[in-house]
């Protein structure tokens, strides 16, 4: 991620202030895009990346030479979303440069320099997951990715154009495509870009090697020897060519020839003080204690749709998909704008029976319709979401809630599950104490970044476990049960429950925040590596280490030197 | 485990001021845990036979409550749950919290310390009746016979005392540490008891007065620091365990200087220092004992230079003895103190932050004390009219926790050699042979107003009662 321009030097010492920082929004839509045109032609989606200079998301910087900031990302994964949702007929997305002058470079050096750690992690984990999703798209969509390089992509857009299935660089003696950000800026390409060269593209390490470390980077017939790119073009052949490869793209793809897309209007979302408050989600945030509740209100069991018609006449409507559309803006507005609030708790709100309807609906039709298969994917990438989240996730299981199914899965992204056994004795109203049930979703619906399900994670080694758990899909566990099953880590029972979970959380709140971070992490992740699981655990581990390391971001650092004419001042000790 | 038990009346059984009969987390911790303490007590409790024993009850925390004396069958002694009496404006008087009102729940920043706090505190308790539990069979009177069941009683209360915060305060994880409490036990090869020193028996009478003066004058100290604490349900209940805790640094004062009177008494009516052959104890015999006594207590005041206390103190956990009444900031971050240390072969000192000097400052309190009662039992021997006089070791002598760890020093305070160690050890701490002799004179003596050989009668009986009267009955 970089970009290699000419601007002001910034300020030395100069930082983000924290009300410079704005209250990011990650709503938008076509015809409020400054960065991007999406232009649907057929079966092919053509999207430009065109970004505004003075278009920052945060004062500071002009987005020179297609640079950009989280910002245009949030419209990139705007442009994902409704490529799935409202878009059925695309069958292949080409991604190329709505300018003359080069394809992209990079995320913005300036922002990158002037902005907060926090800052800078957060925007790296949002592109990270956006370029994953994309490359969701090509696996689980049937939008299959093209890279038409038209001009030089370096670091963020190399990374872009890496998330792509099949990358093309234009062969006109002066474009090249590279990964300068070592050599220049002493830090990684740490969007996928290191990992992307050699896992996905089975580029040699040595070569590798070569190519992170040399800036200007390698033009066509290279690239294409070296692996970076498949195909270099002639400029006379390259409209034709880009549209071909589009279109053969297009032809792999099970997407319905006929069927209508769904609308993704505005979420409806009420944010105050202490609040953020969805129809079917809802967040309550503790300031002192430093936690944010989060209830997601299951469907009611008489409102399942009877049709796949009726699912597509809801749209956006339809339970499964509203409640995610929140969930994941949720998640993506408290990870930006409430870094204080360390620890989430998870709590469900419905019937369970309801619950398992809906279940049966995903299950039933997301191997043949497309909507409920895009429903089924997002759910999942929305629970990844969880999985990257560097909060403590805490389940609170209590009566009244419907962790049944995929909204189990909820507890089990969590770094620990409390189910009260029993009812709360005190209650005003009549309780049932509270259940959890495992379906075949739990089994393989929403597997994690290292290919295993929650449930493999969790008893990772231990396949008879799961074996066991298998046999006793739809049974209601209580919390006894839950807890003998090892699905839940404690059932305290009503006279314990305040006492166990205030002391739980106090002791949490006391904790280094960053230690928890790298020890949930961790702990989240167990067995197997996967390409994704290395550039959030591996890349962006050690991109997160050299950004506090003076050799980047202190004053004399690579990156707040760059562009001053002057050189970095390194500290020569390897650690 | 409890369901084939009877119902407890708790209010009946378990006299508090908790408010029992209406708090249902403390009744089924309760149930559950208070037939296991009476396994325990029968198990590991006094093995002498009584039918009941003279005994003071706490009913109440107020002045007419807390000293209730009624013959009582031992195993229907009623322990109950005291708090003294709150105070509502009561503010945290040192470390970082200092001047915030006190915790009425736990902090869950610092659960993990005030957990293990109380229950080194709470495996002390049982572990001294377990240690002292043979000890009636050999009782000189049935005075003294009272008062170690009184101790032992008053042990147990101290326990049920950890308990209930255990209870109360820790939910599930508090419960396991209480039922722990009763599952280790002092000399135990697969669990012992927590700390070194209540892992010691206690064999004879003398070391019983040696350990209710020394060893229990440490738990004096550790419940002055707890007192101050800023968690104010332990602040409260360390603040009336005290009260109780000095009747059992009486029976210790009390029972050395008869024993002091007493040797002094044999050697007048034999003119020779050896009074062992009339029936005594020497004194350099119980000078050894002191020694001995006095220093494993010391090593339970840990390490001169803490970072725990340290943590414990700013955290506001566990105070300075006599916190609220010194004057310094209570905070202590500017302050620099000085501890123990052995250099280069010589006793010396270390400057050290304020903070990590904490054990040192209380072992001194202590010192001090300790130090009164070689005042009294030297009075005892100067009105006697002998020159000889006991005294305290120096703080080095035989440590094996500490700054002085490993090192031989001479009760004079004297870098020595091993060899030199090794020439006079028997000299100076009780030998087999010593305790031999202890061993051997204690016999039980069942006669009400009747006293054994190597012991003076007490001056008083038990509130207001005659010495003659009878304070235990037998079956």
């Amino acid at each position: 991620m970089t970009v290699v321009e000419d601007a002001p030097a910034p300020t030395p010492g100069e930082q983000a202030h924290p009300e410079t920082v704005p209250q990011v929004d990650f709503d938008t839509d076509p015809t409020r895009y400054r960065h991007w045109r999406l232009e649907v032609d057929g079966e092919t989606a053509w999207v430009y990346l065109d970004v505004a200079e003075d278009g920052g998301l945060v004062p500071g910087y002009e987005l020179k030479l297609n640079s950009y900031d989280l910002g245009v990302d949030i419209e990139l994964y705007d442009i994902t979303q409704r490529l799935r949702f409202s878009h059925p007929e695309v069958r292949s997305v080409v991604l190329t440069s709505g300018k003359d002058s080069n394809f992209c470079a990079g995320a913005n050096i300036r922002m990158l320099a002037q902005s907060s750690h926090p800052w800078k992690v957060n925007f790296c984990k949002f592109t990270n997951e956006t370029r994953n999703g994309i490359e969701d798209m090509t696996a689980h969509s049937g939008q299959t990715w093209v890279a038409a390089l038209n001009g030089t992509a370096a670091g963020g857009g190399y990374e872009m154009a890496l998330a792509c299935e099949t990358i093309l660089l234009v062969n006109d003696r002066s474009s090249a495509v590279a990964l300068p950000e070592v050599p220049l800026l002493g830090v990684l390409p740490g969007t996928g870009g290191l990992t992307r060269v050699t896992d996905k593209r089975h580029v040699r390490k040595d070569r590798a090697d070569i190519f992170a470390t040399k800036s200007e980077g390698f033009q066509g017939p290279k690239a294409v020897e070296w692996k970076l790119v498949d195909e270099t073009v002639s400029r006379k052949q390259w409209d034709e060519t880009v549209r071909a490869r589009a279109a053969e793209a297009a032809a792999t793809s099970n997407r319905p020839a006929d069927a209508q897309g769904i609308e993704l209007p505005p979420l409806q979302r009420e944010v105050t003080e202490d609040a953020i408050t969805y129809p079917n989600v809802r967040c309550a945030i503790d300031r002192q204690a430093r936690t944010a509740t989060i209830t997601v209100l299951g469907p009611e069991p008489g409102t399942v749709p009877e049709s796949l018609d009726r699912i597509h006449a809801l749209g956006a409507d339809f339970w499964p998909l509203a409640m995610t559309r929140e969930l994941d803006d949720l998640i993506l507005r408290l990870r930006t704008n409430e870094l204080d609030i360390g620890t989430w708790l998870i709590k469900t709100q419905g019937s369970v029976e309801g619950a398992l309807a809906f279940e049966r609906v995903i299950a039933e039709h997301s191997g043949s319709d497309w909507l409920v298969n895009e429903i089924r994917h997002y759910f999942k990438r929305t629970l990844k979401r969880l999985d990257v989240t560097s909060r403590s996730l805490i389940a609170l299981v209590e009566p009244g809630s419907c962790f049944a199914g995929a909204l189990l899965e909820l507890a089990l992204a969590c770094d620990r599950q409390y189910m009260l056994e029993g009812i709360f004795e005190d209650a005003d109203e009549e309780q049932e104490p509270a259940q959890i049930v495992v379906t075949e979703s739990t089994f393989g619906a929403f597997p994690m970044g290292n290919g295993l399900t929650r449930l493999q994670s969790r008893f990772y080694g231990d396949d008879e476990t799961v074996a066991a758990l298998h046999e006793r899909v739809g049974e209601r566990l209580t919390g006894a049960e839950a807890e003998e099953a090892g699905l839940v880590t404690d059932a305290p029972d009503d006279i314990d429950w305040e006492d166990e979970i205030r002391i739980l959380l106090e002791e949490r709140a006391s904790l280094s925040p960053d230690a928890l971070t790298g020890m949930e992490a961790n702990h989240r992740f167990v067995g197997p590596e996967t390409m994704e699981t290395r550039i959030f655990g591996r890349l962006t581990a050690w991109q997160n280490w050299i950004f506090i390391r003076p050799n980047a971001s202190g004053a004399e650092g690579a990156l707040r030197r760059y562009g001053t004419g002057r050189k970095a001042d390194f500290d020569k000790k390897r650690v | 485990m409890t369901s084939s038990r009877p119902k407890i009346d708790f209010d009946a059984k378990i006299p508090n001021n908790v408010d029992l009969a209406s708090d249902r987390k403390l009744q089924r911790a309760l149930e559950r845990w208070q037939p296991n303490f009476l396994d325990w007590w029968g198990d590991m409790g006094p093995a002498v036979d009584t039918k009941d024993v003279y005994l003071r009850t706490a009913v109440d925390v107020g002045r007419e409550g807390w000293a209730h004396f009624d013959h009582v069958p031992m195993n229907e002694y009623r322990w109950g749950v005291f708090l003294s009496e709150h105070d509502p404006d009561r503010k945290i008087a040192f470390g970082e919290h200092k001047g915030e009102p006190v915790w009425q729940e736990v902090p869950g920043e610092y659960r993990a310390d005030l957990q293990r706090l109380i229950v080194i505190q709470g495996d002390t308790e049982p572990a001294s009746v377990e240690q002292q539990r043979f000890l009636g069979a050999t009782a000189p009177s049935l005075y003294d016979m009272r008062n170690l069941f009184q101790v032992n009683v008053e042990e147990g209360r101290h326990l049920w005392a950890m308990v209930y915060l255990l209870h109360a305060y820790f939910g599930r994880a508090g419960r396991e540490e209480a039922d722990q409490l009763l599952a280790r036990n002092s000399g135990s090869d697969d669990s012992p008891r927590i700390l070194g020193a209540f892992n010691e028996e206690t064999p004879d009478w003398l070391s019983f007065y040696m350990f209710t003066y020394f060893t229990d004058r440490d738990g004096k100290y550790q419940l002055g620091t707890l007192k101050e604490s800023g968690f104010d349900p332990l602040s409260r209940t360390c603040e009336f365990m005290l009260k109780e805790e000095a009747h059992h640094m009486f029976v210790g004062t009390t029972g050395i200087d008869r024993v002091v009177t007493r040797t002094a008494q044999l050697m007048n009516e034999h003119d020779s220092e050896d009074v062992a052959g009339a029936g005594g104890i020497p004194l350099d015999m119980i000078q050894k004992y002191i020694n001995f006594h006095y220093t494993v207590s010391l090593d339970l005041f840990g390490n001169e230079s803490s970072t725990n206390a340290a943590n414990y103190f700013t955290a506001g956990l566990k105070g300075r003895w006599q916190e609220e009444r010194r004057k310094d900031d209570h905070v202590l971050t500017d302050d620099a103190g000085a501890v123990d240390a052995v250099r280069d072969g010589q006793i010396t000192t270390t400057e050290v932050p304020a903070l990590l000097a904490l054990n040192q400052d209380l072992r001194s309190e202590y010192i001090g004390d300790c130090s009164n009662g070689l005042k009294r039992w030297n009075r005892i021997l100067e009105k006697h009219g002998i020159d000889a006089r006991l005294s305290l070791p120096h703080v080095g002598f035989n440590r094996q926790v500490g700054a002085f760890a490993g090192q031989r020093i001479s009760p004079e305070g004297k870098m020595i050699s091993e060899d030199e160690w090794q020439r006079n050890e028997g000299r100076w701490l009780p030998t087999e042979v010593d305790k031999t002799h202890v061993r051997g004179l204690m016999h039980p003596v069942l006669e009400p107003g009747k006293i054994a050989s190597w012991i003076a009668p007490p001056t008083n009986g038990i509130n207001d009662k005659p010495v003659d009267f009878e304070y235990v009955h037998f079956n």
